[in-house]
């Protein structure tokens, strides 16, 4: 029983551990050269937590298609298509239009999976296409001029009791995702589908309605990180989800959670997108080149998964 | 044993701590045919994999034809001449017949492989297994299972192997490739060829074997010739105590009266080319059995009526309702509630990397949530009252179900459905490669729950359990139901008469 | 006897067969509509076009074939292209020792991920996610602002006919010899894209490394246990995925005569070589199809964006025309599912 738990909690404590080591090489940093150490200050932290809510809720919706064994590459326009829908849209609907967006890429992502069962992989990669297709045709290819609603801009910018509204909305789908992974029947059923699909469906569990769910979930989730990112820029564009998929999918992974489906935390997911968050951050602190980012970023994945994967038994 | 042609002394093999092989002194001579008994988790798959390489021995020599050797992989083992056939088939499903059975080692020109001396080597194996009729440009996965056995058989010869080792290879034939592969091991024994066999089903090993080595706990109990011991003698070293009564007592044979309408009525059921028009009935209470060869459609019989099988043509009628369910899901949560027990617990059954408890619990979600949460104190205790139901045997629940015997798996995907309290159980072949224990404390609980007034349809591929459990058997040959048998009328003669859709009175 | 071997090839290679077909049936009507169709310069231009994501899918398609996926194809072409934008050119021999290094470079990154993959015992798609990561972080240290000298003769002769190789370097008597007239008219980049097929694809294919490479993606547990090379199967893949991105790198460089270490495009590549390997029949799955079907389903997706020049469509439906094209394309594989009448094959 040990040996199990702290197989699937060994990620998690390894990458909290990493955190720790950056903050203390960034602090070690910014003693040496300014003498101060911003980034143990509450405020800072405050703020890093609030850029890293958007990649926070992404990531919490992809890890649930992830757990599925799927993945889920349409987030980019996704997003983006959501927060163009609500700024297009503007005034009270707003939310809720750009909530429906990502509701219907989810129901689109998941039939296309479930029901015609074409590789998600595949599948979501079209409707990334599409999606982007519909959003430059509408607009022209240029920045919309809409700009954020005021829920829009309280969510992501204003502050209650000192903390960022964003950290709470964060908050708040964690608490979600958390509850449906481990308290709900539809919850399991997403590991159980994740681990043999074959083996669920005839355990009763209806499949294609749980793949449905986990992504609509994952649209959810984009559609919102959408709205909140228009909030805090005061504006949708092109391209602003496009940094959002591959840290999304590593902060997952990091995490803890197998690429194949059916084994992760939840709580390892937001371990890892405070590691990638604060991994970003520190190296901006540091004013790393763009090319020194990317190879400390590959370098970082590819060498916690090696720690990971030190001393697991290999199973055939 | 000096003329061994491969000895293992003092091998020892522990998984996490746990003993699977200790101190096993084995050895086999040329021109022998070599049974290898066990009950599961006795050792007998660990020391297969050993032998051919899979895994390696923490302790203990190997010696080939005298000399002390490694085999670091399947191939190191293959090449010394030790070639095994696996339980769990070892061919390719995408690629060619003649890909797969020439696949260590395929003639080559100039370094690259060349398809056409392949395919003549491969029709060349299988005319000695007497495969004409598979082509050898067919893909694998185009092949029947027994075909595919036939096939992993014609590879393992064309390794020309000096020791040639059959898990369950006979599982899945039918009986003329039974008979071909009976010839087969007698050309090699004359040949000189060591045939290691390990099956569950005494009359082969009977058949054919002429020494006999009992495993037990991970220890080599005894090694004889056939005929030193009787049947009840060698199944006590198996098990390490007698054995009662194999199967429970049947109640008294009832009229057709008396047992009322049925709770599973079946007309004319009709599938593909599988199903051909199949009637049969099963009441409360009652245990039907399903006889046949296998693939007469047992298989696919038990999947429509569960739903997991599109356009079924046909009149069911379950409980009070007419109609075949729409997927497992409408016919698990129906009023008159249904289970299946599938044939492949590993794939179907079971979902093998998650815990125990979520195993148990895969079919109930419902049943232990309030509003849209699970209650964890309503799951623990169902969890709980599975385990003790079935007496399973568990360090923990959190523990991978994969870490079970076979055995202990089988009784984890029941208990799984026992929670959703069924009305209707369909089995299908569930003590399939489960050691004698398990499978009397199966029979057990089914007479038990047909007691309880529940209707079980029962598939097996062993007449002797037809005959032990069943109140009624309908068997099938060809998609449709040839014969009806009922209370002592179930004998082996007119089982296997009505499998081959021959009328023994007219005889 | 043929007609049976025909007939079971055609069954067996559905995908491939139908891709074959679209591709043909849209390439000869896009000539058709073309007001100069048919002709060597159209050829030549289109032919340009498409031999790098031609390289890159053919990079693709053996990660695929083993059952995971290369996130890093495009970032590796990046890199070498970013590479060779500096070390091909001078004199002759200083050329080709560039072009070497370059796809050196490119096969020892692939070689590389094949390491971790299989040593490290990650996921393809992530430890390629992360290399490819590192890749453009190497590109831009290569290359930090676009640009680049490569040699301008061979610019030239690759990028255009046969005829005009031969005439660039003097061969064959300019280009005029009696041997060379029926594929004078050939664009260079068919015969590299081909040379290079048959050449390393083809024997590789036909090695017991290649089958190996199949047997893990349709079934790694039996093929291990049949004594296949898995780990060297394995490695050999992703190192001639490298190798195969990096001709793309070369290629982009040569054709554009400089580098340039853009992320976005990396991407791209990256996404439309997944999207070739599918349509040339590919299973991502594992274990079906071939670099050949890739190279068509590249042309396909290439030949559905020459339609725009010619049919005159509004360029800002144009993304939405490709996403839906494709989106359509990959749900005909879904008319199986259909046909599947046991729910059970679905899951395989």
């Amino acid at each position: 029983m040990r040996i199990s738990i702290s197989a699937e909690n060994r990620p998690i404590v390894i990458a909290s551990l990493f955190i720790v080591v950056i903050l203390l090489a960034g602090t070690v940093y910014t003693l040496s050269t300014t003498g101060t150490a911003p980034l143990l200050s509450p405020r800072y932290l405050l703020q890093l937590l609030q850029t890293g809510s958007f990649l926070g809720i992404c990531a919490a919706g992809m890890m649930m298609v992830i757990l599925l064994g799927h993945i889920d590459l349409s987030i980019p326009w996704t997003l983006t298509a959501a927060a163009m829908t609500a700024t297009a849209i503007g005034g009270d609907m707003a939310l809720p239009m750009a909530l429906a967006v990502g509701l219907a890429v989810g129901l689109l992502n998941g039939f296309g999976v479930a029901y015609l069962r074409i590789p998600s992989m595949i599948f979501t990669l079209g409707v990334d296409t599409v999606l982007r297709g519909l959003m430059v045709a509408q607009t022209g290819g240029f920045a919309p001029q809409d700009s954020a609603t005021p829920l829009m801009l309280f969510l992501a910018k204003d502050r209650l009791l000192g903390i960022p509204v964003a950290i709470f909305v964060w908050a708040a789908v964690s608490a979600v995702v958390a509850l449906i992974l481990t308290r709900t029947g539809f919850g399991r059923s997403i590991y159980a589908t994740g681990s043999r699909e074959g083996a669920a469906y005839l355990s009763g569990i209806r499949t294609r309605f749980v793949i449905v769910g986990a992504f609509v979930m994952s649209g959810l989730c984009a559609s919102l990180a959408g709205v909140l990112l228009t909030g805090y820029s005061a504006k949708a564009y092109q391209g602003m989800g496009n940094a959002f998929l591959l840290p999304a999918i590593a902060a997952v992974v990091l995490g803890g959670t197998h690429i194949l489906g059916g084994r992760g935390r939840y709580s390892g997911t937001l371990v890892g997108v405070i590691l990638i968050v604060l991994l970003n951050s520190v190296l901006s602190i540091m004013q790393m080149p763009e090319a020194g980012r990317q190879i400390i970023y590959g370098a970082v994945i590819i060498g916690m998964l090696l720690v990971y994967g030190r001393n697991q038994r290999v199973t055939s | 044993m000096s003329d061994a042609i491969v000895e293992y002394r003092g091998i020892s093999k522990f998984f996490a701590g746990i003993r699977a092989l200790e101190n096993v002194d084995f050895a086999c001579s040329p021109g022998s045919i070599h049974a290898i008994l066990g009950e599961n988790g006795a050792g007998k798959s660990t020391l297969i994999k050993i032998m051919s390489g899979v895994l390696q021995p923490d302790a203990g020599e190997i010696r080939l034809e005298g000399k002390p050797v490694t085999f670091p992989t399947p191939d190191a083992a293959n090449r010394a001449g030790i070639v095994c056939m696996f339980q769990e088939l070892s061919l390719i499903p995408d690629l060619s017949v003649a890909d797969n059975i020439c696949i260590s080692d395929p003639p080559r020109r100039f370094g690259l492989i060349d398809g056409r001396a392949q395919v003549a080597r491969a029709e060349e194996l299988l005319a000695r297994v007497r495969c004409e009729d598979v082509d050898p440009r067919s893909l694998v996965r185009e092949l029947s299972l027994s075909r595919r056995q036939m096939v992993e058989i014609a590879k393992a010869l064309g390794r020309k192997p000096k020791v040639l080792i059959l898990d369950e290879a006979t599982s899945a034939l039918t009986s003329r490739d039974v008979q071909t592969v009976y010839d087969l091991l007698a050309e090699l024994k004359a040949e000189g060829v060591a045939s290691l066999f390990i099956s569950h089903r005494m009359h082969e090993v009977d058949a054919l074997c002429d020494t006999l080595s009992v495993f037990r706990n991970g220890q080599h109990i005894e090694t004889f010739s056939k005929g030193e011991k009787s049947e009840r003698e060698i199944v006590h070293l198996m098990i390490g105590r007698d054995v009662e009564a194999q199967f429970p007592p049947k109640p008294p044979l009832t009229s057709a009266d008396e047992r009322g309408t049925p709770l599973l009525k079946v007309q004319g059921l009709k599938w593909e080319n599988k199903l051909n028009g199949v009637d049969l009935s099963v009441c409360r209470g009652e245990i039907v059995g399903l006889g046949g060869l296998d693939g007469q459609g047992q298989k696919e019989l038990l999947l429509a009526l569960f739903g997991a099988l599109r356009d079924v043509d046909g009149d069911v009628t379950i409980g009070e309702r007419k109609g075949i369910p729409s997927s497992p899901a409408g016919a698990k949560s129906a009023t008159t509630r249904m289970a299946l027990v599938p044939e492949d617990r590993k794939t179907e059954g079971l979902m093998l990397g998650m815990p125990i408890s979520d195993n148990l619990l895969a079919a109930s979600y419902g049943k232990i949530s309030r509003g849209p949460f699970i209650d964890p104190a309503l799951a623990r205790h169902a969890v709980e009252d599975g385990l003790r139901k079935l007496q399973i045997k568990i360090g923990s629940a959190d523990d991978p179900v994969m870490t079970l015997s076979g055995g202990n798996q089988q009784k984890v995907v029941i208990a799984k459905w026992l929670m959703i309290d069924p009305d209707i159980i369909l089995l299908n072949d569930p003590t399939r490669g489960i050691d004698v224990g398990t499978k009397q404390e199966i029979y057990r609980l089914m007479r038990a729950l047909a007691n309880e007034g529940k209707a079980i349809l029962f598939y097996s591929s062993d007449y002797a359990e037809l005959i032990g459990c069943c109140d009624r058997v309908s068997v099938l040959y060809d998609g449709r139901v040839v014969s009806e048998q009922e209370g002592d009328a179930i004998t082996e003669e007119s089982l296997v008469a009505a499998s081959l859709n021959i009328d023994v009175e007219a005889a | 006897m043929h007609a049976v071997n025909w007939k079971r090839w055609l069954l067996q290679n559905v995908g491939f067969a139908s891709a074959l077909l679209l591709l043909t049936v849209l390439y000869i009507s896009y000539n058709i509509l073309h007001p100069r169709g048919f002709s060597s310069a159209v050829a030549v231009q289109n032919a340009n076009e498409t031999a790098a994501i031609a390289f890159v899918a053919m990079a693709q398609t053996l990660p695929v074939l083993l059952g995971g996926l290369d996130l890093s194809v495009g970032a590796v072409m990046t890199l070498t292209s970013c590479i060779a934008s500096h070390l091909v050119n001078g004199s002759p021999a200083e050329i080709l020792f560039g072009m070497v290094l370059t796809l050196l470079s490119g096969t020892a990154f692939g070689l590389m991920n094949g390491l971790i993959v299989v040593y490290g015992r990650i996921q393809p798609i992530i430890a390629t996610l992360a290399t490819g990561a590192i890749a453009i972080g190497l590109a831009l240290l290569v290359r930090p602002k676009p640009g680049g000298d490569v040699d301008g003769d061979l610019n030239w002769a690759l990028t255009n006919s046969v005829f005009d190789f031969a005439e660039t370097y003097g061969l064959a008597d300019g280009g005029n010899a009696w041997w060379l007239r029926p594929i004078a008219n050939i664009p260079v980049p068919v015969i590299l894209v081909a040379l290079i097929a048959i050449l390393v694809w083809v024997p590789f294919r036909r090695s017991v490394t290649g089958r190996t490479v199949y047997a893990i993606g349709s079934a790694e547990g039996p093929a291990f246990m049949s004594g296949l090379p898995i780990h060297r199967a394995k490695i050999a893949a992703f190192t001639i995925g490298g190798f195969f991105a990096a001709c793309g790198g070369l290629y982009l460089a040569i054709q554009t005569s400089s580098g340039n270490a853009d992320i976005q495009q990396a991407g791209a590549y990256t996404l439309n070589s997944i999207a070739a390997v599918v349509l040339g029949g590919t299973s991502l799955l594992g274990g079906i199809g071939s670099a050949i079907g890739s190279i068509v389903g590249a042309m396909i997706l290439r030949v559905i964006s020459f339609y725009f020049r010619i049919l005159d469509i509004d360029p800002l439906l144009q993304p939405l025309i490709e996403g839906v094209v494709l989106l359509v394309a990959v749900s005909f594989g879904a008319f199986r599912t259909l046909r599947v009448k046991n729910k059970l094959d679905l899951f395989r």
